[in-house]
């Protein structure tokens, strides 16, 4: 195994370091602490220069014009993405583009031409609808929003939880029951559009996250026409289960970029703050502390990579992304609460990004699949079909 | 569905809280993160706000300033609340959803997108 970084991964790093720096860091002077979005002129500007830097839409697939950027690379860039105060939650603001959501690149022609490409080109948005206040965790059980065939339609009544972006969409991807098999294979995606009569989204549900807020939708008696199924019918558990796979990765990545500014931040403090005549750098309790942060920034890294490396090989890296995701979010957690401690006051005090990378971080061990799930995930992975 | 006397959904999606003259609320407002309503003699919201981690003696601070520039206005309410963005954020929504358009002397925006709520009460 390598462990150097090629001349172009160096390269592109120290682009995405240098705008993360130049470009990002001075906006966040001026905005609230909790800010997840940029005054418009400021993030019309950044685009542009992402454009330049021909880093525009990363995760957007090169046949459909975006860069051609391998899975390890992404994966250092969106540790570094993620080394400012919003990076957690909305990593450079938006400026490096999306890709709206993964699973249309799989949609038919004529869903792409509805959906994917507006959203490629910016002019749609679209949610991604799968937790309930059932739970989250277990979508193959919990999901009890149900789909009825009418004609050439379905009708669909339930509701959603925890859904992020929905009040901004055009459309979204909603999975009900289409059968009575209360497993895995009863479970439908449907592309809906967020003006079908019917559709509501209820209300903000308020977090420790006070930006990028989920929401809370309802279904009554909602009309979808049967071509806006995505992929196959009683088959959207799979559309699901791959979205979620795939999501640990990145999702790892942020934590431990958060996890390597706040280290960075320590290490330039601890020399610095004086206590009983001698720098805070001089005691163990301290140095301990650094030192522990190194071992789970660097340990978290190496497993996020290993991840990445699989997928990117197209080999099956369920385990090892569960793996990257649980301990990330946890390590990052860890290195947040130590670095606080050793600032103090300031540590928790809104003049420095820590008290809500410290609340944001403790939402990573409970969304895209708690730290229990991800060790049942690792578990079925390693014992496979004895495991019951 | 309820937990220990908690419900799931306890928090009241409009601002309820009963609206105080300028004069009563200026011994009550404290340093505290928050949103907050202004509202004219006929207690028509004219202005939604907020006190977040840059305003300088919280809700208190942020309430002054808003009343110095908006002399027409004559009550005020308030919610305490650390997820002051999101709070904020839901009641322009609200407001927007009720009456059409933005509370009047809310200027656009810049750096806020906002969504469509529709509630359910």
């Amino acid at each position: 195994m390598n462990l150097e970084l090629t001349e172009e991964q160096d390269l592109v790093i120290a682009m995405v370091r240098r705008f993360v720096r130049e470009e990002i860091l001075p906006l966040e002077y001026d905005l609230d602490p909790d800010a997840d979005e940029l005054d418009a002129a400021d993030r019309a500007r950044l685009i542009e220069k992402t454009k330049a830097m021909g880093l525009y839409g990363l995760d957007i697939p090169p046949a459909f014009g975006g860069p051609d950027i391998d899975l390890v690379t992404r994966t250092l860039m969106a540790v570094e993405m993620a080394q400012h105060r919003a990076g957690l939650y909305a990593p450079c603001y938006g400026t490096f583009g999306g890709a709206g959501l993964a699973q249309l690149f799989e949609a038919t022609e004529e869903q792409k031409e509805k959906y994917l490409y507006p959203t490629l080109r910016g002019e749609k948005r679209g949610f991604f609808g799968l937790s309930e206040p059932s739970g989250g965790s277990d979508p193959a059980r919990a999901i009890q929003t149900k789909a009825v065939q009418d004609g050439d339609d379905w009708i669909i009544n339930g509701g959603k939880l925890w859904i992020s972006g929905a009040d901004k969409a055009q459309y979204g991807l909603v999975f009900a029951r289409t059968a009575n098999d209360k497993g895995r294979n009863g479970v439908t995606c449907f592309i809906v559009d967020t003006d079908t009569p019917g559709f509501a989204v209820r209300r903000i549900v308020h977090t420790l996250r006070s930006a990028h807020y989920a929401t809370e939708l309802s279904f009554e008696e909602m009309r979808v026409p049967a071509s806006n199924i995505l992929g196959e019918l009683n088959k959207g558990f799979a559309i699901a289960n791959d979205r979620l796979t795939k999501q640990r990765i990145p999702y790892a990545a942020g934590c431990i970029g958060v996890a390597i500014k706040a280290q960075e931040m320590a290490l330039e403090y601890v020399p610095q703050r004086e206590t009983f005549g001698a720098p805070l750098s001089s005691r163990q309790s301290i140095q301990w502390m650094l030192v522990d942060n190194e071992i789970d920034i660097k340990q978290s890294l190496w497993i996020t990579l290993e991840a990445a490396a699989k997928a990117e090989r197209g080999e099956n890296f369920r385990k090892e992304a569960a793996m990257a995701k649980l301990v990330a979010t946890e390590a990052g957690g860890r290195v947040v609460d130590r670095c606080m401690q050793m600032f103090g006051g300031l540590g928790v005090a809104k003049d420095l990004p820590f008290e809500r990378w410290f609340r944001e971080m403790r939402i990573r061990r409970i969304g895209e699949g708690p730290s229990e799930v991800q060790r049942h995930v690792i578990a079925r992975e390693l014992l496979g079909s004895s495991l019951r | 569905m309820s937990i220990g006397g908690w419900g799931l959904s306890f928090v009241s999606v409009r601002l309820s809280k009963k609206w105080l003259s300028i004069d009563e609320a200026r011994g009550l407002l404290r340093g505290n993160l928050g949103v907050f309503a202004l509202a004219d003699a006929q207690q028509s919201t004219r202005y939604i706000g907020y006190a977040g981690g840059k305003s300088l003696f919280g809700l208190k601070g942020e309430v002054a300033a808003a009343v110095q520039a908006l002399p027409a206005v004559t009550f005020v309410r308030w919610e305490v609340t650390t997820s002051y963005l999101s709070r904020y954020k839901e009641l322009l929504m609200l407001h927007h959803y009720d009456y059409g358009e933005l509370p009047p002397d809310n200027p656009p925006p810049a750096a806020i997108t906002l969504g469509k709520l529709r509630p359910a009460g």
